[in-house]
């Protein structure tokens, strides 16, 4: 399980949270929700290791999280590289050996798009793609940053697919989301914007 | 290790499919050292003793053409940050970019400095202290350059930083490189050039993707 305990950190000169404690047993998910700058996105890279927190201790099964294998993350950003086909964007993910590049597509509906170079997906199917690489990861931490932007009503279906198997097998999701999610029995933490 | 080869091979993979970016380089270096005999004249005396230089000042300015994109893509479309999050260190990483700019890059040029130095007229004995010096001083450049592109990464403006930041390092190279070509035309040996490029290689090889793994964990927090 996930555990943080009086969590802070600053995006630049502004402290955008503080004091934030949660946890997240094993198949648990959480949702990140707030306003704009309320440091949902700060919040997930702290998690995955790509921030820093000013304060505060993240224990991953008791230990600390920095020493877990790395999480799994999903950014604004999708990744895609436009010159490579679907299936070669997936390629480096797919090096941990689980699960197949094929299969990865097929369980996000890109299939039939496998050989088509990623600059002709349009902005969900490569959100799609982007998706993808979780079905591939090992990780069991998910953290994912808008998960929805740009899907289909179909394609949230097929995620919350994913994410109930993942959460089944043990694993945990956070994700910070604007939408209302597939996630049964999720807990919700609720970011504010604090002046000062 | 495997993940590095990973990494490793999805670097070739991208600069294959964006043949003309890796062939610009090469391109300008070509067409930077062919402006010479034009600008000086075709003597075969002048050309001919004054080829290392040109060679080795058109393959430093060459070797900073692609530096800008070598971060640049990935973290501007978000696969730094997977990169970062794939279980290697980050001097790992920058090492592995290192390597893939000196295979798309470095290698070339090499490749391309001999016929260059035909052409300048350089006597033919005396080439195998330039190649002999190119091949350490390309991996050193790819290494510095890994370095100041990780550096300036995120930066307002980099790829006009990224020279101003790299030249100045590039300098050692450059001075026994030029050196070891050059004495070799004066009946002397060029070993001890060669021995010293071969210690700022080793000197570079741990260091700028240390340095340059740090520059990348900075750009991304």
């Amino acid at each position: 399980m996930l555990r943080a305990e009086g969590l802070a950190a600053f995006r630049g000169e502004r402290l955008v949270f503080r004091d934030l404690s949660f946890a997240v047993p094993a198949g648990g998910a959480l949702l990140l929700t707030g306003p704009n700058g309320s440091g949902k996105s700060t919040l997930l890279r702290l998690l995955a290791g790509l921030g820093r927190a000013e304060a505060g201790a993240l224990l991953w099964d008791g230990a600390p999280l920095a020493e877990a294998p790395p999480a799994a993350y999903l950014g604004h950003l999708d990744a895609v590289k436009p010159g490579l086909s679907a299936a070669e964007n997936l390629r480096f993910a797919a090096r941990a050996g689980r699960g197949s590049i094929p299969g990865a597509l097929a369980a996000l509906g890109l299939g039939p798009l496998a050989d088509l170079p990623a600059r002709l997906l349009s902005a969900g199917q490569r959100r799609r793609l982007a998706l993808a690489r979780l079905v591939l990861s090992p990780a069991p931490l998910w953290l994912l940053d808008e998960p929805t932007l740009g899907l289909d009503a179909a394609s949230v279906l097929l995620l919350g697919g994913l994410l109930a198997t993942h959460r089944l097998g043990g694993g945990v999701v956070i994700t910070a989301t604007h939408l209302p999610l597939p996630l049964p029995g999720a807990e919700e933490l609720r970011l504010g914007w604090q002046p000062g | 290790m495997k993940v590095f080869l990973a990494l490793l091979g999805r670097e070739l993979r991208l600069s294959l499919r964006h043949g003309a970016d890796t062939l610009a380089a090469l391109l300008f270096f070509f067409l930077a050292v062919s402006l010479f005999p034009l600008a000086i004249g075709p003597g075969p005396e002048m050309l001919g003793r004054i080829a290392p230089g040109i060679i080795w000042v058109c393959a430093l300015l060459a070797a900073l053409l692609p530096l800008d994109r070598l971060f640049g893509a990935d973290f501007e479309d978000g696969s730094l940050d997977l990169l970062l999050l794939s279980g290697q260190p980050a001097a790992a990483i920058a090492l592995a970019k290192a390597v893939a700019h000196w295979l798309t890059t470095g290698l070339p040029l090499l490749a391309g400095a001999a016929p260059l130095a035909v052409m300048l007229r350089r006597p033919p004995e005396a080439i195998p202290a330039l190649l002999g010096g190119l091949l350490p001083g390309t991996m050193t450049l790819s290494l510095l350059g890994t370095l100041g592109a990780a550096i300036v990464l995120g930066a307002r403006r980099g790829g006009v930083l990224l020279p101003l930041l790299v030249l100045p390092l590039a300098t050692p190279v450059l001075i026994f490189g030029a050196a070891a070509a050059d004495t070799v035309a004066g009946g002397l040996s060029a070993r001890p050039h060669l021995l010293l490029l071969a210690a700022v290689l080793a000197a570079a090889l741990p260091l700028c993707p240390l340095a340059a793994g740090a520059g990348l964990r900075a750009a991304v927090e």
